[in-house]
This record gives C-alpha cells, sequence and structure tokens, in this order.
C-alpha cells in the first residue's frame, strides 16, 4: 500500500504542477492508527496526503461544496467511490468541470471497529500484510485474520473497475475480492417470521440516538434541507421520544435514497451504535431487482432510476402478501 | 394483540387516499347509488396516487390509523397519463420494507377504482374494514403520544 | 473497604433496588436498568452512551395540552420519585457530573434534573484496562480512583466497595451483609497496575496549554478553525455521545387531541441550533463546529472558575466519522503540544 500512496501523491504533484488542477481531495492522518480524516491539500501540504487499508470515507459528497469553489480539484477515488460520483452528476450535484477523477486502487478497507468487537483494545499500531492484521495494544499483540477485519462494503465489494475518471492508478500486485453474497443478511431476515423480524429491528433501531450521521455522510442524502430538520414538516423531532419515530426516520432514509443507493455502505459504517443501516438499503436494492430487473446506481450518468421509471406490466403491490416468505 | 383481536368491538380506524379522478368520484358513485360501506373508514383526497408521499402512509399509521388504502385511477387511465404507474412502484417497495420491518403486510393496500366502479369501491373498502378487524389494533406502528 | 467475589455480582446487584448499568443490547453496551436477564458488561471501558441520560435524559416531557371546550388543560407529568443506583460508572462520567451539576444546579435550578440527582446514588468503578482513547489525565482524573457515592475495584476475581460519601455509606448498610471486610493492600496493587498502564497512554501528555477563559477573542478569530472544520460532516453524534454536553431543546408536538411539549438533547452541529425567528445565529459548519469546542475549551472555563466542559472520555475520538474530534482540536490550536 505504501508504493501505491507514493505513486499518487507522485501523480498529485504532477497535476499541481503543470497546473491541472490546484488542490487535492484526500484523506490525512489523525491522531489514532486508525484515524483518517478527509482534507483539501494545497501543494505545499502534500506531504500529509495519507492512503492506506483505514481510508474507508467515500470522498464523493465533499464534491459537491469543493466544485463550487474556483478551480479544479484533484479527488482521489477508490473504485466504489466512483459510484457515488456518478450518481451525484446524474443529479447534478457535482460540477464535473470543476474535477480531475484519479482512480485510486482498493485492497478493502479495515474497519477499527470489527477489531474493538473481537475484544481488541489499547491499539497503539496496526500492521496489514495483506492476509493478517497484527495489532499492537496496551496489553499485548493480537492478530485477526484481514477478511474478518475488512468494512461490510468491501466483504461484497463491487469490483476494481473505476466507473468514472480521467485518470487511473493501477494496482501493482494482484487482489480478489472476498466476494460474499450481499443479500446473505437480507435472505436470512426474509425467512425469519414477521414477530421475529419486527424484534430483530425494534432492538436495532431502538439503540438509534438520532446523530444523523447515516444520513449526513450519505452521498446520496445530498438535499440542501432535509424534512426531518424542517420544523414544519410536523415530523422533526431531534430525538426519538417515540419508537415510532425510530421507524418513520429509517424508513424514510433508506426509502429516500431507494434506487439512488449505490451500497457505498458509509451509514453502517459511521452509525455510532452499529445499527446495521445497509440492511434497509439492501432491502430495497433487492426489491428493485427483483421487480424491475437489476440495475446498479452510480454505474452510469445518464439511466433512469427504477423509481423514476416505469412499465406498464410492473408488478403490483399485493406481490407483497404473497403468502409467508 | 390477541386480546384486541378477540375484542369483537373493535372498530379499526381506516385511512383511504383517494385520487381525485377516479377513486374520489368512485366513491362519490357508491354514495350516490346507495352502496354502504363502513363509516370508519375515513377519506384523504389527493390530486393523483402519486401524490402520496410514503411520509403520508407513516403519518397515518402514527396518529392512529389501523389500515391504510391507497386508491387510484387504473394502470392507463391516470388523468396525468402516468401517475399511478410511479404510485405503484413506490408503494410496492414500500409495502415491502413495512413486511420486512416486520408489520403486518395486510395494513396496507393499493386498489385501482375507476369512477364508474361505485361498486367495487364500496366492495374494497368492506373487505378492508373485515381485514383490518381481524388483524386488530395497530400497536407495532403507532405513537403513543396520540393515543393517550 | 469491602469486598465480594464476582460470583455473587447478581446478587448484589439484585439487593440495590433499581439499578442502571452497562448493559449490552443488540451488540452495544449502554446503561440500562439491569434485571438477572440482562447482559451485564463491566468489562466495557465505554457506554456507547454516556451515563447523563440517567439524570438528563435524552427526552423528557415537560407538559401536556388539551383543549376542552374553551379551557385549556395544562398537565405536568410527575418526576418518578425512586431512588436507584448507578452502577459502574467510570472516573471520566464521574466527573461530568460535576460539570451537568454547575449548569442544572445553579439559578434557576432545573427541577427534574435536582431530582434524578438526588434520588441517584453513583457507584464508580476503576478502570483495570484504559484505551488509547482515553485522556482524562488531562482534566486531572485518576481512573484508578474514582469519585461517586461508592467507588470499587474489580481484580482477581473480587469486587472491592469503598463508601465515599454519606450516601454512599447509607448505600452501603443496605447491602453489607453480603460483603466482607478487608483491607487496602489488593487495591493499591491494582492502582499501582492501572497507573502502569496509564504510563503508556499515547495520550497521556496532551496538554490544555493555551486554553481557557482568557483567550476568547485569540481562539474564536483564529484562521485555523477553517481547515480544521472543512471535513465534519455536521452530524450529532459527539455530542450525543459526549457526558457533559448539556444543550437541550424545547419542542411541541401536535398529537391530534392536544399538544406534548418535551425537552431533548440538541447539538450546537445541527444548523437548526437555536433557530430563532430572524433565523440561525450560525450558518456555516464553521461557526457551529467553532461553537462546540470554544464552549468546552474557553466559554465553559470563563464562567466556571477555569472548569473544562470535557473530561476527557475518548468517546467522540473513537465515534466522530471523520475523526475531527477534540484532541485534534486541542493539539491543532494548544501552544503546549508541539
Amino acid at each position: 500500500m505504501q508504493a501505491i500512496a507514493e505513486k499518487i501523491k507522485a501523480k498529485a504533484l504532477e497535476l499541481l504542477e503543470n497546473g491541472t488542477v490546484n488542490r487535492v481531495l484526500g484523506w490525512e492522518d489523525g491522531e489514532m492508527p486508525y484515524d483518517r480524516t478527509p482534507a483539501v491539500f494545497t501543494k505545499d501540504e502534500l506531504a500529509e496526503l495519507k492512503y492506506d487499508h483505514f481510508c474507508g470515507a467515500n470522498l464523493s459528497k465533499y464534491l459537491i461544496a469543493e466544485t463550487k469553489k474556483d478551480g479544479k480539484v484533484l479527488a482521489l477515488l477508490k473504485p466504489c467511490d466512483t459510484y457515488s460520483f456518478n450518481q451525484l452528476i446524474k443529479e447534478h450535484r457535482i460540477n464535473r468541470d470543476n474535477v480531475y477523477v484519479l482512480g485510486i486502487p482498493c485492497r478493502g478497507k479495515v474497519d477499527v471497529r470489527k477489531l474493538r468487537a473481537r475484544g481488541i483494545e489499547g491499539i497503539l499500531s496496526i500492521e496489514d500484510d495483506g492476509t493478517t492484521i497484527t495489532v499492537h495494544t496496551l496489553y499485548g499483540d493480537e492478530t485477526c485474520p484481514r477478511e474478518e477485519a475488512l468494512l461490510e462494503r468491501c466483504l461484497c465489494c463491487k469490483g476494481k473497475e473505476h466507473k468514472a475518471f480521467d485518470e487511473v492508478i493501477a494496482d501493482d500486485k494482484p487482489y480478489v475480492e472476498p466476494g460474499h453474497d450481499r443479500f446473505e443478511m437480507v435472505d436470512k431476515l426474509q425467512a425469519m417470521s414477521s414477530e421475529e423480524r419486527f424484534a430483530f429491528w425494534q432492538g436495532e433501531l431502538s439503540k438509534c440516538i438520532r446523530c444523523n450521521a447515516c444520513r449526513n455522510v450519505c452521498p446520496a442524502c445530498s438535499c440542501l434541507s432535509c424534512v426531518f430538520d424542517n420544523a414544519n414538516s410536523g415530523v422533526s423531532s431531534k430525538a426519538n421520544v417515540d419508537p415510532f419515530e425510530e421507524q418513520m426516520f429509517h424508513i424514510v432514509r433508506a426509502y429516500h435514497v431507494a434506487g439512488r443507493c449505490t451500497d457505498c455502505g458509509e451509514c453502517s459504517r459511521v452509525c455510532p451504535q452499529g445499527i446495521p443501516l445497509h440492511l434497509l438499503n439492501r432491502k430495497f436494492i433487492k426489491d428493485v431487482d427483483t421487480f424491475y430487473g437489476e440495475y446498479q446506481p452510480g454505474e452510469d450518468t445518464d439511466s433512469r432510476g427504477p423509481l423514476t421509471n416505469f412499465t406498464k406490466g410492473d408488478v403490483e403491490p399485493s406481490i407483497v402478501y404473497g403468502g409467508d416468505k | 394483540m390477541q386480546a384486541v383481536t378477540e375484542n369483537k368491538t373493535f372498530t379499526p380506524k381506516i385511512v383511504a387516499f383517494c385520487c381525485n379522478w377516479c377513486s374520489y368520484a368512485g366513491a362519490d358513485l357508491a354514495g350516490t347509488s346507495r352502496l354502504s360501506y363502513p363509516a370508519n373508514v375515513k377519506i384523504i383526497r389527493v390530486p393523483c396516487s402519486c401524490r402520496v408521499n410514503p411520509l403520508f402512509i407513516l403519518r397515518a399509521f402514527q396518529r392512529g390509523a389501523d389500515g391504510v388504502i391507497l386508491c387510484g385511477c387504473h394502470p392507463g387511465d391516470c388523468h396525468y397519463s402516468t401517475g399511478n404507474y410511479y404510485a405503484r412502484r413506490r408503494m410496492t417497495l414500500l409495502f415491502s420494507m413495512l413486511d420486512y420491518l416486520g408489520i403486518e403486510r395486510e395494513r396496507t393496500r393499493v386498489e385501482w377504482v375507476s369512477a364508474a366502479e361505485g361498486n367495487k369501491f364500496a366492495a374494497t373498502m368492506n373487505d378492508f374494514v373485515q381485514t383490518i378487524t381481524a388483524l386488530g389494533e395497530n400497536v407495532k406502528l403507532g405513537d403513543l403520544r396520540c393515543k393517550q | 473497604m469491602f469486598k465480594l467475589s464476582m460470583d455473587r455480582i447478581q446478587e448484589l446487584l439484585s439487593s440495590l433496588g433499581t439499578v442502571l448499568a452497562p448493559v449490552e443490547s443488540a451488540g452495544q453496551v449502554n446503561f440500562g436498568v439491569w434485571s438477572a436477564d440482562a447482559t451485564l458488561r463491566l468489562d466495557a471501558l465505554h457506554t456507547v452512551k454516556s451515563p447523563k441520560d440517567a439524570f438528563f435524559p435524552q427526552t423528557e416531557e415537560l407538559a401536556r395540552f388539551k383543549l376542552e371546550g374553551k379551557n385549556i388543560s395544562v398537565g405536568v407529568p410527575e418526576i418518578k420519585d425512586e431512588p436507584f443506583v448507578l452502577f459502574g460508572v467510570r472516573a471520566c462520567d464521574a466527573r461530568s457530573f460535576d460539570i451537568l451539576d454547575r449548569v442544572f444546579l445553579s439559578d434557576p435550578v432545573d427541577v427534574g434534573y435536582a431530582t434524578r440527582r438526588n434520588l441517584g446514588t453513583v457507584v464508580t468503578l476503576a478502570c483495570s484496562r484504559p484505551g488509547e482513547t482515553c485522556f482524562c489525565q488531562t482534566f486531572g482524573i485518576d481512573p484508578s480512583e474514582p469519585a461517586g457515592d461508592v467507588s470499587t475495584w474489580i481484580d482477581g476475581g473480587f469486587l472491592y466497595w469503598k463508601p465515599v460519601t454519606e450516601k454512599g455509606e447509607k448505600l452501603t448498610e443496605t447491602v453489607k451483609a453480603l460483603f466482607e471486610e478487608t483491607d487496602d493492600s489488593a487495591v493499591e496493587a491494582a492502582k499501582a497496575n492501572i497507573r502502569a498502564i496509564l504510563d503508556r497512554l499515547p495520550l497521556k501528555d496532551l496538554s490544555l496549554e493555551g486554553w481557557g477563559g482568557d483567550v476568547l477573542m485569540e481562539k474564536f478569530s483564529d484562521e485555523k478553525w477553517e481547515e480544521i472544520s472543512s471535513a465534519c460532516l455536521g452530524c450529532g453524534t459527539c455530542t450525543f455521545v459526549c457526558p457533559t454536553c448539556q444543550c437541550y431543546d424545547i419542542r411541541d408536538f401536535d398529537t391530534g387531541n392536544g399538544v406534548q411539549r418535551y425537552r431533548c438533547w440538541d447539538s450546537c452541529m445541527y444548523k437548526d441550533f437555536t433557530m430563532m425567528a430572524h433565523g440561525t445565529p450560525r450558518p456555516t459548519q464553521l461557526q457551529r463546529f467553532r461553537q462546540r469546542f470554544m464552549h468546552k475549551l474557553v466559554y465553559f472555563p470563563s464562567n466556571n472558575e477555569g472548569m473544562f466542559s470535557c473530561v476527557g472520555c475518548g468517546r467522540c475520538v473513537a465515534k466522530c466519522p471523520v475523526s475531527s474530534h477534540i484532541v485534534k482540536v486541542i493539539k491543532t490550536f494548544g501552544e503546549g503540544n508541539k
């Protein structure tokens, strides 16, 4: 990964020097060995640019604000980030003329919370040799098979191909995606009785603290003002005063991105209470695929999304009553 | 829940969103034809079935509805040509999501009712009210504050 | 000093009356009502939310209005009058109550908070395994000797129990039969172990030099805020997991047959924070971001004899989706961390 980071820096420097761009959107190192903060770098600050297995944050949403500024920005996008990028282009949220996309390779990003869930505490430094994660802690060294520490989205990687780019830096080593089935848990839930499903979601959603991190990080949630922030909408409570509001907020959040959600998994990555929000999005994705034909938002910039489209022979809503699943 | 279901006096609250051009006229025809349907069906007139935002449905449940039904023009007959096609996709996905969250899928329904189908309107409402009465009170998707 | 075998912890908790303790639900540890079926997680260093909920709940009904004919009836819900024990509070969270007391117990006293504070007995627990995100020492907190009404330590399969305040003594009286008396030697050894770990924490030298009540204008107009706030998503994670954040909003909910007035936590990171008729006083995320840290590190000490409104629990350090947390702010501006 170190070699790739150097390549990226060299390319960024070249583009800055030849005047193609005037700044770079990337990640900077933080206080902790796993902290990476999205940041914009000028030529002088470029040394602080970091790219490694913790750069999970999807940078495409920052381009909404960045491409409104003067000059061209260099965006470092991983393959999965380019889906969100395309979707934002389609929705006219990003000014394509003001961004130069450098496609950068990715071998899966590590989720520090998965390490913590294994009981690993007091993390001082983390090493990744491609198959095993070694964590040096206050209480001794711990290891974890790399695949077990990857972000959920990376287990179901959409592939190495960048769907939007001006230039791509190729990976110098082969990487095989874990290739998990992203609908496995959705299927499992569907196989449960409705009472079991209700109990599962009550348990998960009742943890919600309404911090709005899932909404604010989501590249598909790009409304200037959300219905849940509008005091006149009758639904902006700022808190889950009643359990109903947990359900309403999460149904509407997931619904609003249905047909536009690229399954980037940022919502689940940032949830402080570890609510598997991607399972709501994936339910919509699965339904869209089943009822209206497979559709991957962000694969292109001009197709009509499934909810802004129809066919005369679409299934009727009564398909939902089709016996116990 | 069980106790409520067994309670024979339970009268559900039903909200019916009806499009202005077909279903609302169908309800009107049911009335002028003196066809009876339960009085606990509260009709909300909307310009088109596709005006119904998923939040409307959820809000109806929040405020104490036990069942919500959406009626619009038959596919192909929308006053605005295509509105009901969009509504059909939206409701399919919403109902499927409610089911996924463990909420009884029978509580929501879509029915296409034309202006000439007074009979169908009354029959649909009778059937829906029966279904919901059998299902009992909506406890999974209500807001306790609205019940006090 | 008393001790009790950890095998009998359930016996102890069930003798304490209503107990709020770190319990696991759907994979996350938060303070919740303990029962014999609950999964007690005293090993969890931090709960996701802090225990401040017990005194300052995230939502609280204040009043209920109902229109009856031409009259409006006003109902005020009663505050639960039941003593409870807050068990397993860490040293940092125990300090946060002192900070919240300054806000809610100063004139005009917040009745709900004061009532719950009186009813609650805080049993703290020493941190035998501090984490990399901990920096409570920066605020002079000693996690090996936590404050509270009763201090406890878990070591070698035993719970060591030391009443600290009068309230703590009273609670101890009710469960004394379960304990056996012991000397301080085991606890002293445990403390020494903890202190040895504290010396190795990556943030142990974090300094607050350059912060405090007297640097208002200098810090407020610093240009660095722009850069450091640029990544902020404007979510409320840091605020809602924070043990010392105390801002709230009061809202009305139309129930269809009346109005419920409730109070809920608010976040200065939200764009409708302190929204007034003319709009919001902080229209940009930079201003909102600055507000949060200026409040903790400048405004609060300015009004409270230098007391910072942060306890170094590290929850925001662990939870901020983009790692724009208070440690980064302290280091970016502070003079003592070069």
